[in-house]
């Protein structure tokens, strides 16, 4: 129990680290913005406390809005995903067990299952994100772009950084 | 009430949701507006060390850029030295200075969102405060919005909520300058009278008009303007002297009479109703 706690202590820091002072800013052709950060919410154990889940991952977004000026962006879609994690979970991994402490981890759905459910949850953070960022249909198509490519983006990086530090199949 | 409780407790996964999706839209919609911003803008020492020390270290890689900016500085500053002019005659002319500039360094940027904010190492402390203009070496860089003890936290002009009061340098008409773009090279300017056709390459200076910018520090230059004979006020791409994504070092500007300026105009403002 203690082990998940600090885990999932040491986890938050470093990517909250990481988020801050390198990716957000990086942006590739101004399209594409990498936000490892989510990996955060993804990872945390499948049978968590559902209430546990949204106020950890509230917590995680303002985070975030505190040091990038915009109270309020990131919690909202950090929120939603939350919301919606139970749910993607169940929907996706309907044949699969979990233990207690559990995380829906490469090396326990498999690389496959992974990218289905980190595609889905970080393209919806993503939506929220960028519309309410600009708040307008003006550059409908411009966002949406943006959106696509920050989603693959941000998969295909929290993918490496899964493979570098993730734990390898037993 | 009991039942009430039972109920909520029942669905707490999805009230409390809903609960916290109300607070992050009650902070998201107050940032919306200008005064939002400067009123509600948090700006601390916590988030400002991390992203000093943090640039402490990358700074070292721009070192040869930024000395060769500070020597073009020097030597726009030593042209303006006493000695650098003929003095024809000894009368002796007294200058009250109404601005002073206080330099500060950038800890923080951003020029790809929507909304883009500067932080830098200079705060309440270096006598900082909130809606103050702020300049690059070059040009306008924007307006201080929060300020905390040691940094201070600036709305770049790459902002939906910023408006600068402007004028075109050849005609001297007033305009205003915005920025709708995705593009952190080009703002817009907007309220051209139709009578005017500008050139690209043409210089749009600020107007004085405000009491947060001194007059004629240059915003950028016209780089498209397309005149619509239909419409009163046409709109012009501009852009920008400041090339946001390299700026390290910034000059707060304090105007030294803002506050006799700004109880002049509630006077008038008073008077009138």
């Amino acid at each position: 129990m203690n082990n998940i706690f600090l885990k999932n202590i040491i986890r938050f820091i470093a990517l909250m680290l990481v988020q801050v002072l390198v990716f957000n800013n990086m942006n590739l052709g101004g399209y594409m913005n990498p936000y490892l950060y989510i990996l955060f919410i993804l990872l945390l154990p499948v049978r968590i406390n559902g209430s546990l889940l949204l106020i950890l991952s509230f917590a995680t977004g303002l985070t975030i809005d505190f040091f990038g000026n915009t109270p309020g962006l990131h919690s909202t879609a950090c929120v939603t995903i939350a919301f919606l994690r139970p749910g993607t979970i169940k929907l996706l991994f309907r044949n699969h067990e979990f233990g207690t402490g559990e995380e829906p981890a490469p090396f326990s759905i498999g690389f496959r299952g992974f990218l289905r459910y980190s595609i889905v949850l970080v393209f919806v953070h993503q939506v929220v994100l960028f519309y309410l960022e600009v708040l307008s249909t003006n550059h409908f198509f411009y966002t949406l772009s943006k959106v696509f490519l920050s989603t693959l983006f941000s998969v295909a990086i929290m993918v490496i950084t899964l493979l570098l530090f993730g734990k390898r199949k037993k | 009430m009991r039942n009430l409780f039972a109920l909520l407790w029942k669905h707490q996964f999805f009230v409390l949701f809903l609960l916290l999706i109300a607070i992050s839209m009650y902070l998201l919609t107050r940032s919306y507006t200008y005064h939002g911003t400067i009123a509600y803008n948090v700006t601390s020492d916590i988030s400002g060390s991390v992203f000093s020390s943090y640039s402490n270290i990358a700074d070292y890689l721009s070192l040869k850029e930024e000395n060769e900016l500070l020597a073009y500085e020097n030597a726009i500053l030593k042209n303006s030295l006493s000695s650098s002019f003929l003095i024809s005659d000894t009368q002796y002319v007294y200058h009250d200075s109404l601005f002073r500039y206080i330099p500060a360094k950038v800890v923080s940027n951003s020029v790809f969102k929507r909304n883009n904010f500067i932080m830098i190492d200079k705060g309440r402390k270096h006598g900082i405060n909130e809606e103050m203009g702020v300049v690059s070496s070059l040009g306008i860089a924007g307006i201080v919005v929060g300020v905390s003890k040691n940094y201070s936290t600036i709305m770049s002009m790459l902002h939906q909520n910023m408006r600068i009061s402007a004028r075109i340098k050849n005609s001297g008409q007033l305009v205003n300058v915005i920025w709708d773009n995705t593009d952190y090279l080009f703002g817009t300017v907007i309220d051209i009278p139709s009578h005017i056709k500008l050139n690209k390459g043409d210089t749009i200076l600020t107007s004085g008009n405000s009491l947060i910018f001194p007059e004629d520090i240059i915003i950028g230059t016209i780089e498209s303007h397309e005149v619509d004979n239909s419409k009163k006020l046409s709109t012009a791409t501009l852009r920008y002297i400041t090339d946001f994504n390299s700026i390290k070092h910034l000059f707060v500007i304090e105007n030294l009479m803002k506050q006799e300026q700004d109880s002049l105009l509630s006077n008038v403002i008073g008077n009138d109703e």
